[in-house]
């Protein structure tokens, strides 16, 4: 282990250092392998440094069919390289030591059931990752999965949709040990112009059911849509539209795609926080 | 329904929709307020005789049900074995099993009261299906169908947009079924609170393995009581092919209780054993999650789906139902594999010799019985489910054939 590191900060930490500060925590989505993996390598430093509190790093899947065309394209794209699961896991591992900030695996339950779930535990965990997403894995077939993604020191991160009912809300709410993503909109992933109007009163019903932090995801691509989430949900989760951005860039080389999403998110929290040093508080 | 008590009501599923290790619900959590209330809806609608009845004159009035239980007499003598008889689900309205199965979930939408439907297609039998229920019950219809089988199956899109259906061209992937399945689930995510997604298999997260093979069931029914009628005795032998599976899944329901008849699953064998060659699922795949339950699959070691390969568009998909994949391993269903140039062969023995064409998915059957009835005496017999009607091959079996 590199001893000149920064320390490593469990998503706990980090959403407790976020409620500390009054901040929203930012995640952005980055498809693993695309355009290469040395722009994986590239991005993660520079999102971090560009303020971004979580990663979450998406496997590609040939069949997603909860993402829409943005994420589709790039998962397709990435996968006609050959990717591979071990490929994805290697990288991960070469640029950990350069990164503090959690990092959330985001991968399709085909995968993980192939690659065998024990297996991909341990070796997502030795890579340097801290959670686990399985979008196609709610409960009760996510019961059985959560414990052992837990004992492989994992966290679990599971979903609500706005269509879920609420006794399942408080039990998703239960199994998730990172954060509960909550779905902005019933639907694919992808950009929209604006936020649900119900949604915070939603993030809010949400949060009296749990202590966990939530962090909104599907639909985020504004500074605006930020900072309306700030002070209601403790992390907004930006993956289309900065999909789109690499797309845009990526035959520019790991360098300006990391240039790129650094600027981006840096552009989302700005204004994002503004609310927080002068109305909030 | 009505139609429910009969010997061989299966168990099965579970109550979290499992069977044995099979099956499940692995899809994005927007989707199961949807997937719960399909099958409160079915349970209801199970224990409404008014709905067992209403279905069961459908089946009769308007796709002329029960298909009959047809000697084949010269394909019998030619193969000079086992009497073979052809369970004739190509003579039901549209050409296919598919409706029956329309329309029980067609009825299914009006009782959770959504106007729209959506559908995913390959051969464009399940998509005129369901245009032809939607037509029938006054629906809104979304059909999401392959770029690539738009143009290998145009007559079946000039069909469904007749009858008032919009097809939609899906060009992710291998614009292929697989891919027409994937679109029709993203399109059902934003649109769970007002449309219903006919899906045209036993595949997919519970309860469609269920409620599909239900609405199927009555093949099997129909075909186990003409046999007796008949024959005076059940087959030894029923056979039927299997893509996803629904025919063959309602075919064997009606037997599998019956331990003496012997259930063979005909997948398709494509061009070669390699992977991407075939669409062997049960044969030549794993235990994987595709669509959102867990059966045999065609994946590589990293669970992306494989390429798919078979002449016959309805059995060109890498995943197989779950209740398939429980019956190979215990043994009671056997499947086996027929390549592109054997159900070519059946497809023109079968023309030949009873003035039947049948569809290239149902060929397959065909040729594994061809293979099967001269290795029998004369005394036993095989019921073929004759799932589907060539006509919609022609056109491809031409320039296959010249």
């Amino acid at each position: 282990m590199n001893p000149t590191r920064a320390a490593r900060r469990t998503i706990r930490q980090t959403f407790d250092e976020l409620k500390e500060r009054r901040q929203i925590g930012l995640v952005p989505f980055i498809p693993a392998g695309y355009p290469d993996l040395a722009t994986t390598a590239a991005v993660l430093p520079a999102l971090e440094s560009a303020g971004a509190s979580v990663i979450e790093v998406g496997f590609p899947f040939s069949d997603p069919i909860a993402d829409g065309p943005t994420i589709q394209e790039s998962f397709t794209a990435a996968l006609e390289k050959k990717l591979k699961i071990t490929d994805i896991f290697a990288t991960i591992a070469g640029a950990r030591p350069g990164i503090s900030l959690p990092l959330v695996a985001m991968v399709s339950y085909s995968i993980v059931y192939r690659f065998g779930v024990a297996k991909f535990v341990a070796e997502a965990r030795s890579a340097g990752f801290d959670g686990l997403i399985v979008p196609d894995l709610p409960p009760p077939e996510a019961q059985r999965i959560c414990d052992t993604i837990r004992t492989g020191e994992l966290d679990t991160i599971l979903m609500v949709a706005p269509t879920t009912a609420s006794h399942r809300r408080a039990e998703i709410a239960r199994l998730s040990s990172g954060f509960v993503y909550y779905l902005s909109v019933s639907g694919i992933t992808g950009e929209r112009d604006q936020l649900p109007p119900d949604l915070a009163e939603n993030v809010r019903e949400l949060k009296g059911l749990t202590d966990r932090p939530v962090c909104v995801g599907f639909g985020i691509s504004q500074p605006r849509h930020v900072a309306e989430l700030t002070g209601i949900a403790d992390g907004a989760i930006v993956g289309s539209a900065v999909v789109k951005r690499m797309k845009t860039h990526c035959n520019d080389g790991p360098a300006a795609i990391a240039r790129v999403l650094g600027d981006y998110t840096r552009e989302l929290l700005n204004r994002a926080d503004r609310p927080d040093t002068s109305s909030r508080k | 329904m009505t139609t429910a008590a009969s010997s061989s009501s299966p168990v099965l599923p579970d109550a979290s929709g499992h069977f044995g290790q099979y099956g499940g619900v692995f899809v994005p959590e927007t989707l199961i307020f949807a997937l719960d209330q399909l099958e409160a809806e079915y349970r209801r609608a199970q224990a409404d005789p008014a709905f067992g009845k209403e279905f069961d004159t459908y089946l009769r009035e308007f796709v002329g049900r029960p298909s009959r239980l047809y000697f084949a007499k010269r394909l019998t003598e030619k193969l000079g074995g086992a009497k073979i008889y052809l369970k004739r689900e190509d003579l039901n309205h549209t050409g296919a099993h598919k409706i029956n199965n329309t329309i029980g979930q067609g009825l299914l939408t009006l009782r959770m009261g959504k106007k729209r439907v959506i559908a995913e297609t390959g051969a464009g039998q399940h998509g005129v299906a369901t245009a032809t229920a939607a037509a029938l019950f006054g629906l809104k219809c979304d059909v999401y169908m392959g770029a690539e089988d738009i143009r290998r199956q145009s007559l079946n899109v000039f069909r469904m947009r007749l009858m008032g259906a919009n097809v939609i061209e899906v060009n992710s992937g291998s614009k292929t079924l697989k891919d027409a399945t994937n679109e029709a689930m993203r399109d059902w995510m934003g649109s769970v609170g007002h449309t219903h997604y006919i899906i045209g298999s036993v595949v997919g997260p519970h309860p469609f393995p269920m409620i599909v093979r239900d609405f199927q069931a009555m093949i099997g029914r129909e075909a186990r009581e003409q046999c007796l009628e008949i024959e005076g005795r059940l087959p030894d032998y029923v056979i039927a092919c299997v893509g996803g599976g629904s025919n063959a899944a309602g075919m064997f329901a009606g037997f599998t209780d019956d331990k003496p008849v012997k259930l063979i699953g005909v997948e398709a064998g494509g061009r070669g054993t390699e992977l991407g060659q075939h669409a062997a699922s049960l044969g030549a795949g794993k235990p994987g999650v595709l669509h959102g339950s867990l059966s045999y699959v065609l994946q590589d070691d990293d669970g992306q789906t494989a390429d798919v390969h078979s002449i016959s568009a309805g059995l060109d998909y890498p995943g197989v139902g779950p209740e398939h994949a429980y019956w190979k391993d215990t043994g009671r269903v056997e499947y086996a594999s027929i390549t592109d140039s054997e159900a070519l062969e059946a497809f023109q023995l079968l023309a030949r010799l009873e003035g039947i064409l049948p569809a290239l998915e149902s060929a397959h059957a065909i040729a594994q019985t061809a293979k099967l009835a001269p290795k029998l005496g004369k005394d036993k017999v095989i019921v073929v489910n004759l799932s589907g009607r060539g006509d919609k091959d022609c056109q491809e079996v031409a320039r296959l054939i010249g």
